[in-house]
């Protein structure tokens, strides 16, 4: 069962990342917000999967609710009407296919190795299943995020009081000062 | 074949280099954003499936931190893309070349 809904999230999440950056059918940026919530939603189905229920839920209000709505504002206040006719070049298409290919095939052969070494050594620790206990792992997480971790929540805290200052000072409009030269 | 740890790297591995891909092809400032958002998340997913099959929770942690520093960055850079747009009237990096405002 659950190897099968690993299976069925996976793959959404991979057609719809695919569609995010190529879409066959419209250039328009707007398509490819709506793909990338699609991947977001199904992203956090594997999260479930994996028993990170906070983060699932993390994922979908904070990504899905509003780093793409945000998109979606920057794509209105911009015309994007230019962009759709606009082909892709042909040398940096292939070139890029190339170069990404191959870092995947090797990303992807020296994981297959380390996981033929680690199968044949008795320290391998991980475990081969899905853990099955379902239980939440929410009220450990808050523990560790209060605890040993508090000193970076603060942190991020005030990173994103920063964000915030450097968004407003950034979208406002220079008005032409008076009597300076 | 039973889902391991293995087959969570693979996806993750295969949409990092999606949101690669999405970064070196496109033109459009906008979408090669939403290229670096598909890179992070499938940084987050290798995450939390190592921190799963660890029973160890700091990869989560990490997550969570990865996921405010990310709307951080999407709150600047789209407030940049927006800046950049009144100067110019472009959003495609092959008019955005010269430094000079």
């Amino acid at each position: 069962m659950q190897d099968a809904l690993f299976y069925i999230f996976s793959a959404l999440t991979l057609l719809c990342g695919i569609l995010v950056v190529f879409n066959p059918f419209s250039r328009n940026p707007v398509t490819s917000a709506m793909f990338l919530v699609l991947t977001i939603i199904s992203m956090s189905g594997l999260f479930v999967l994996l028993n990170a229920f906070f983060l699932a839920a993390v994922q979908i209000l904070v990504y899905a609710g509003s780093v793409i709505v945000l998109f979606l504002f920057v794509i209105m206040l911009l015309d994007v009407k230019e962009e759709e006719k606009r082909q892709f070049q042909k040398f940096g298409t292939f070139m890029g296919l190339i170069s990404v290919i191959g870092l995947a095939a090797i990303i992807i052969s020296t994981t297959n190795q380390t996981f033929t070494i680690a199968n044949q050594s008795e320290a391998a620790t991980i475990k081969q299943t899905f853990n099955q206990s379902g239980s939440a792992e929410t009220k450990p997480l808050g523990k560790l995020l209060f605890t040993e971790y508090v000193l970076p929540f603060e942190i991020i805290s005030l990173l994103l009081l920063v964000a915030m200052l450097g968004c407003i000072l950034l979208s406002k409009r220079e008005e032409p000062k008076e009597g300076v030269k | 074949m039973s889902v391991g740890l293995e087959q969570f790297l693979i996806v993750s591995i295969i949409l990092f280099c999606i949101g690669l891909l999405g970064v070196v092809v496109r033109r459009n400032l906008i979408v090669m954003y939403m290229g670096l958002e598909l890179m992070l998340n499938a940084a987050n997913l290798a995450l939390v499936s190592f921190s799963h099959y660890r029973d160890n929770l700091d990869g989560q942690i990490l997550v969570f931190f990865i996921i405010t520093v990310a709307a951080a960055e999407v709150a600047v850079g789209l407030a940049l893309i927006v800046a950049l747009y009144r100067k110019r009237q472009a959003t495609d990096v092959n008019e955005l070349t010269s430094m000079k405002m």
